[in-house]
């Protein structure tokens, strides 16, 4: 497989390695009333979707970038990929 | 008819003219007392042994495609019960156990080979790890010897034993391991089950589950509604997408697993032989092909075949460990979707549906488990308690702390 990755252009899969389900990103406040439970969802229950997938990939031997990658998983097809850290931007982490 | 030498005798003097089809094809009935959805090895174990162990009835298993397509034929066929933990080593045994009267049970040749199983050491820590899962192995019924260098070497003289970053150490040899001939396992319980009148049902998707005020009531399939008094879910690979229909979600991920079949070659192996440096087995076939495989692949896929860097790592380990492989052709290769499980152990637990049993999360073991898995699982849904030996592998152990994780590697499903 080939990722594009937004800074670097198209770059082989195999410098990468994989992380997960990109709802990694969301992680929980550790203070709420429900943190147990939403920490327990969080760690270990998927979605784990034939189809669309978007996941975590962590450019380690590049340049050590964090990635969306969003992928087909019945064609491994990859239709976008984004910078995890604009992705969280994007969703109220890290201001 | 039963099947045995001299029927094969006879029939080879008559024109093999009296085989019949191993199995019914029958039609699905409005309504069974129990639904098994999923026709690979564990669906049809446990099928089997409802029907044998636990006298019931009126039983059907619901498959998608066509026994013996899914991972129970793309497995690299290897049996042992050579776990470590309390929650996993006494589940394998049972099924190893269970292995070992197969044939005769069933009456059908699955080519139950225990021509041992040696994982190879290469440090002396390493060694110690495996003096530690012996003794576990032993304590719990189960076989294992420690071999030094000399005692591998009379085993397997061609293995790159003064490899200068991974010399070969010894080795835990597990005797009583070995392989099975993989489809035969799958037509042996699907014959021994509609022996006793299990409905097989082939070409048959269950699309949703009709579930009423908490209870099952049965499934939605691409050849109409089907009545159930339970429905156990045996469809490893596919549990996310096959549970969800109930509203369920799963701590299990889908990965892809490749295996590998070279060209055929005179005896070689005589055993199952695994790399301990890097992440490789090889054992041969009757048919004389080496049958082996390493990681999966790392990344969520349901698409039943990976990509070539991981057949590249595969193959890097076995030259690490067997240069002799070098001008071996390579055959095919092949992939499998794995359930790869939050802790790399598997589940035969009821769901918060009552009458909705679940069998799943069998990562990249599950050939092994087949009869014990099928028996637990029976045990569950017939009695609705689970057996002893399985009473750890419970969906809800990650809420209470009670993970079974082998290799101490975290929530991270492609690791283990």
């Amino acid at each position: 497989m080939i990722i594009h990755h937004p800074l670097l252009g198209p770059r082989d899969a195999q410098e990468f390695v994989y992380l997960g389900d990109a709802s990694l990103i969301d992680r929980p406040d550790w203070q709420a009333e429900d943190a147990a439970g939403a920490f327990h969802d969080y760690l270990y229950l998927r979605d784990n979707p034939a189809g669309l997938h978007r996941e975590l990939w962590f450019h380690e031997q590049g340049d050590r970038s964090w990635l969306v990658v969003t992928r087909d998983t019945t064609t491994h097809e990859i239709t976008s990929v984004e910078l995890a850290r604009d992705v969280a931007r994007a969703r109220g982490r890290s201001r | 008819m039963g099947y045995s030498g001299l029927r094969v005798i006879y029939e080879a003097l008559t024109g093999h003219k009296g085989w019949k089809p191993a199995w019914r094809d029958p039609a699905p009935q409005s309504e069974y007392d129990i639904v098994i959805v999923g026709g690979g090895g564990h669906g049809l174990a446990t099928a089997y042994y409802l029907a044998r162990e636990f006298g019931q009835a009126r039983i059907a298993v619901l498959e998608k495609g066509w026994i013996g397509g899914g991972n129970v034929g793309r497995n690299t066929t290897i049996i042992r019960s050579n776990y470590l933990l309390d929650g996993n080593e006494p589940f394998y045994e049972l099924s190893l156990r269970l292995w070992e009267g197969l044939e005769q049970e069933l009456n059908f040749n699955a080519m139950v080979s225990q021509r041992g199983i040696l994982n190879l050491v290469h440090t002396d820590a390493q060694r110690d790890a495996a003096r530690r899962r012996g003794n576990a192995m032993i304590l719990n019924g189960s076989d294992a010897e420690l071999l030094d260098q000399d005692g591998v070497r009379a085993l397997y003289p061609f293995l790159n034993f003064d490899d200068a970053r991974f010399p070969i150490k010894g080795g835990l040899l597990h005797r009583r391991g070995g392989t099975v001939r993989h489809d035969g396992v799958a037509w042996g319980y699907a014959r021994a089950a509609d022996r006793r009148g299990v409905d097989i049902i082939q070409n048959c998707e269950v699309t949703g589950f009709r579930i009423e005020n908490g209870r099952v009531r049965g499934v939605e399939t691409s050849r109409g509604y089907i009545g159930a008094g339970k429905v156990g879910v045996a469809v490893a690979g596919s549990s996310s997408r096959v549970m969800q229909k109930a509203g369920l979600r799963l701590p299990i991920e889908s990965h892809v697993l490749q295996a590998f079949v070279s060209e055929g070659l005179k005896p070689l192996i005589p055993g199952v032989i695994t790399f301990g440096a890097g992440h490789f087995y090889c054992s041969q076939s009757d048919k004389g092909g080496l049958v082996f495989g390493g990681d999966i692949d790392m990344y969520n896929s349901y698409a039943q075949r990976g990509n070539l860097p991981v057949i590249e790592d595969v193959l890097e380990g076995g030259m690490a460990l067997i240069p002799a492989l070098g001008r071996v052709r390579l055959l095919r290769a092949w992939g499998g979707i794995m359930d790869m499980s939050m802790d790399g152990s598997p589940f035969i637990d009821r769901t918060g549906i009552e009458g909705l049993y679940f069998n799943g999360g069998w990562c990249y073991g599950g050939f092994k488990a087949t009869p014990a898995s099928g028996f637990c699982f029976a045990h569950l849904m017939a009695t609705d308690r689970p057996h002893a030996v399985a009473g750890a592998y419970r969906l809800d152990r990650f809420r209470s702390g009670h993970m079974i994780d082998e290799k101490g590697q975290g929530a991270q499903p492609n690791l283990h």
